[in-house]
């Protein structure tokens, strides 16, 4: 794709302060990557916990562990800390990691703002986290926080909710413009548009959708924080307002927020399938232009979350129409990977197999996502574990796994040591084989009609229940041995050349840099022809 | 086209049932119900081409991809070929995908126009939504009931066997008559609930403030069990929908009943009660609508569910203890039973709580007779 003209020297070179205060302090693109992806794993084993003490509920029929108003704090939270916890800010450590390094820059182009970006996420999830310790209970409306059951009629914790909303939002705000100005401005001498890499693609057109709707969330809490604490009734309809409006609000965030926490990925998997299959990825123009596509429709197929609320006929058929016409460009995509792997030379490293699972499992996801579309049989679908079997299959084996191969690809780059191959394997088969246990049988168990929310069940879902039950547990346990790989190649891995992967050179600026790269990337901007 | 028929249908299958059937054949557990209306069938038929469609361009894509994998691997010596793009493949791929589209969207299409129609029923219900029970009012006969889960506590706590409907069981089905066209009028008192039946594949949101419409024809009698498919608080699992259909004489005869039942409703109003008849029939209606929040214990569920042992009001503030129960706390749970209880259950309800526990003992002791129910409904009237 480009080659790269660099001379690279150390010249008044200063690495990290040390101690604590350099994390506090740290306006490193890399270090603040880091936080973020610490971060993120610790939320991901927060957010674990609380997704076994539901399976462990729903292990079989009847109330055993909980009793259904901590069941519903611990779904609320359990949503609440994944998508805007775990995905989102693994998603941001990633582009602080890689943007940079992926178009020639020495660092990102708003440091401090940045540190200011991160820092604000533990604030804004201690406070989240902290109402479950209080007396009234955390947010237990649902990740989805349908008003009036978030306004009137929902714990005192509330206000503290709609406030970490607030600050989550800032905090994607700011950490979006960092990264629109980055990679507008920053990019090295030759790097148009066109030539940039898919990831870094990926994430400005991601970083322009948190910027359109974020403000939107913000607004839909902030309305409800005045029908709660000011007398308005936006929301009440026996003040006047209307509770679907709030839906309306919601959605429109809502579902760009979805492709917020997918597009990275595909960004990430691009790269991989194209190292691993020593093959350019294949029509890198119709990528772009199907990830502009799938932005750019986000906005206009909201109301398919809501197709149960009474919308009118000609609603529900411009609903039905526009989400299916996402289906064209994410087909693309998958066309186009495929294409990629068909005649290359491939091999099977950890985060390929990540990625390949990545492409089929989130395709499974899509389907599902076709027929969840069709307006009639979403009657049927609605609100029932089809649902969750569906957007489950899009964030675990879709984003997170995106997000685990993009791990495993570049974390040998970032430590300068690799991982212990054979455990990554051995944590790709494990977690392939318990995610599809987990959320497959889903699909069956909501067509069979179990809706979704409920902490106990009729008998005829007992089975499947269990099943899923097991495979999760399976799943959670496993991404310890995550957590042990990534501690064991920071620690004992071996060196890492400079390329990691076979001829990577040609793949990215990134790996034209040592293993670990210096602490500002590109001092001196390469030329990209 | 009236729908995908029968004959089609199987044609379908034909053509595509070349994957093991098992888990997917009508009468499966593990599918979406077939269901019993004409429109749910369609929706049955509309469901599975989907999927199907789904499966197989899933096996012709996958299948590509993993030919790929093994034909090209490294291993076995592939060397990688510099094509990086092809412009009629995409375009080719682009426009399948679209024709591919417009051929699901037809047929969702017919269906949807068929499924979505709010013409008048011969028979039209009000659906209500509250927390955490379903309420049915039948607009041409003056007919209103609710319905409330019928399993016992014991079972949820796993105290005893549960028994072949547990949770899809409650106290007082809906009735409809079959073939007839019954409209639904949907809509929620408190928060939003969502009214299911899958087998009529009606699910409708059930939003307070407007009220929005649904409709089936039963042909086979039967009875028909669904959900509560919006999360609506602690009990969301535990409002389920149970529909009674059955022929149209013995509908006829249950709405004379009803109606008969009602009257006689009415008439203890004029009877003189005793306390411990109040209090007798209280528990019952305490048992039913407020078990939930407050507990059987009275100590209900602080901070969210006030106890009312001990509370101030219901020992001895007589007035607003009526005003609470006929006009709920706004903002709060708390909702108005005015609609929900009859004089005398209302009446004997209060009487319950302000004698049972140590109320009574601690508390002035006055019982409350179904006429001042009445004469509360006529000052608010004025
Ligand atoms: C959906 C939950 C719920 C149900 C069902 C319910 N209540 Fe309540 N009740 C509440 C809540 C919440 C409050 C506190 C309202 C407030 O003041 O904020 C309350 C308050 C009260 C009070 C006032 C107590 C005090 O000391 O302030 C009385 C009396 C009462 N309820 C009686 C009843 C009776 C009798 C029933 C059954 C017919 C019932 N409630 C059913 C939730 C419920
Ligand atoms: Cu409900």
């Amino acid at each position: 794709m480009s080659t790269i003209v660099e001379t690279h020297d150390d010249h008044g070179h200063h690495g990290p302060a040390k101690g604590l205060t350099r994390w506090l302090y740290t306006t490193n693109h890399k270090d603040i990557g880091t936080l973020y992806l610490w971060f993120s794993f610790l939320m991901l084993f927060i957010g674990g916990a609380m997704a076994m003490v539901i399976r462990a509920e729903l292990f079989e029929p009847g109330l055993q562990i909980v009793q259904p108003e901590f069941f519903n704090q611990m779904t609320t939270n359990h949503g609440l800390i994944m998508v805007f916890g775990v995905i989102m800010p693994a998603f941001v450590g990633l582009a602080n990691w890689m943007i940079p390094m992926q178009i020639g820059a020495p660092d990102m182009a708003l440091p401090r703002l940045n540190n200011l970006s991160f820092w604000l996420l533990p604030m804004a999830f201690g406070i989240l986290i902290s109402t479950l310790f209080m007396p009234a209970g955390g947010p237990n409306f649902g990740w989805t926080f349908y008003a009036p059951l978030s306004t009137t009629y929902a714990p005192d914790t509330v206000t503290f909710f709609i406030f970490s909303v607030h600050v989550m939002g800032a905090s994607s705000i700011l950490g979006s413009i960092n990264i629109i100005t980055t990679i507008l401005n920053m990019r090295a001498p030759g790097m148009t548009l066109m030539k940039m890499p898919l990831f870094v693609w990926s994430w400005l057109i991601t970083a322009y959708l948190l910027i359109a709707v974020m403000p939107v969330l913000a607004g839909t809490v902030t309305m409800m924080l005045m029908d709660i604490h000011f007398g308005t009734s936006f929301f009440d309809a026996a003040g006047g307002g209307d509770p679907v409006l709030f839906q309306h609000i919601f959605w429109f965030f809502g579902h760009p927020e979805v492709y917020i926490m997918i597009l990275p990925a595909f960004g990430i998997v691009s790269h991989i399938i194209e190292t691993f299959s020593r093959k350019p990825i294949f029509g890198y123009s119709s990528m772009v232009y199907a990830l502009t596509s799938i932005a750019v429709l986000s906005f206009v197929v909201w109301a398919h979350h809501m197709f149960t609320v009474g919308m009118p006929l000609a609603g529900e058929l411009f609903f039905m129409y526009s989400t299916m016409l996402i289906a064209i460009p994410t087909g693309v995509k998958v066309f186009n990977w495929v294409a990629t792997m068909f005649r290359g030379s491939i091999s099977f490293e950890t985060p390929m197999l990540f990625a390949i699972a990545f492409v089929s499992l989130f395709t499974i996801g899509g389907f599902s996502g076709l027929m969840l579309a069709i307006v009639p049989a979403d009657f049927q679908y609605h609100d029932t574990y089809f649902v969750v079997a569906h957007f489950h299959y899009v964030l675990v084996p879709g984003s997170l796994f995106g997000i685990i191969a993009g791990v495993y690809y570049w974390l040998p780059k970032w430590t300068g040591n690799m991982y212990d191959e054979t455990l990554g394997k051995l944590h790709f088969w494990l977690s392939f084989f318990s995610v599809n246990l987990t959320f497959f049988p889903m699909h069956f168990v909501g067509l069979a009609g179990m809706p979704r929310r409920y902490p106990d069940y009729a008998l005829q879902f007992a089975d499947f229940n269990a099943i899923v039950s097991v495979g999760a547990f399976i799943f959670g346990f496993t991404q310890l041995l995550l957590l042990f790989i990534v501690i064991k190649s920071i620690r004992t891995g071996k060196k890492a050349s400079d390329e990691v992967w076979e001829d990577t050179k040609d793949w990215g600026l990134e790996w034209t840099l040592d293993s670990p790269p210096p602490y500002h990337s590109f001092t001196v901007q390469p030329e990209v022809k | 086209m009236k729908s995908i028929s029968r004959v089609t249908r199987k044609f379908i299958y034909a053509l595509l049932f070349l994957a093991p059937t098992s888990v997917f054949s009508e009468a499966s557990d593990y599918n979406m119900p077939v269901g019993v209306t004409e429109v749910s069938k369609e929706i049955f038929d509309l469901h599975m081409l989907i999927m199907w469609i789904c499966v197989w361009i899933g096996v012709v894509v996958f299948g590509i991809m993993f030919y790929s994998l093994f034909k090209y691997r490294k291993s076995a010596g592939a060397k990688a070929s510099k094509i990086d793009d092809h412009f009629w493949l995409e375009i080719t791929w682009t426009v399948a995908a679209t024709l591919i589209l417009v051929g699901m969207a037809i047929p969702s299409t017919t269906v949807m126009i068929n499924a979505y129609d709010d013409r008048e029923g011969d028979i039209n219900i009000m659906v209500t939504g509250y927390q955490w029970k379903w309420q049915y009012k039948y607009l041409e006969d003056d007919i209103s009931f609710f319905s409330n889960l019928a399993t016992s506590q014991e079972q949820i706590d796993n105290d005893i066997p549960k028994g072949e409907f547990y949770l899809s069981e409650v106290d007082e089905p809906l009735v409809i008559p079959i073939n007839k066209r019954i409209r639904f009028l949907i809509t929620g008192n408190d928060v939003i609930h969502s009214w299911w039946v899958p087998d009529f594949a009606v699910k409708q949101d059930a939003v307070p403030g407007f009220i929005n419409t649904a409709w089936t024809n039963v042909p086979k009698p039967g009875i028909y069990r669904g959900a509560c498919t919006e999360l609506c608080g602690i009990k969301h699992a535990f409002m389920p929908v149970v529909v009674r259909a059955v022929e149209q004489e013995e509908y006829d005869a249950w709405v004379v009943e009803k109606i008969a039942l009602a009257e006689a409703e009415k008439l203890l109003n004029e009877k003189v009660w005793t306390k411990a008849e109040l209090v007798e029939r209280g528990e019952g209606v305490y048992l039913k609508n407020c078990v939930a929040c407050h507990q059987t214990n009275g100590q209900g569920l602080p901070p969210v569910f006030p106890a009312l042992v001990g509370s101030e009001i219901v020992m001895r503030d007589k007035t607003r203890n009526i005003e609470i129960l006929m006009e709920g706390v706004r903002g709060a749970a708390m909702q108005s039973f005015a609609n929900q209880l009859s004089e005398v259950d209302m009446a004997s309800v209060i009487t319950y709580t302000r004698q049972s526990w140590s109320n009574g003992k601690n508390g002035d002791g006055e019982i409350i007779i179904p006429q001042e129910i009445v004469d509360y409904k006529n000052k608010v009237d004025l």
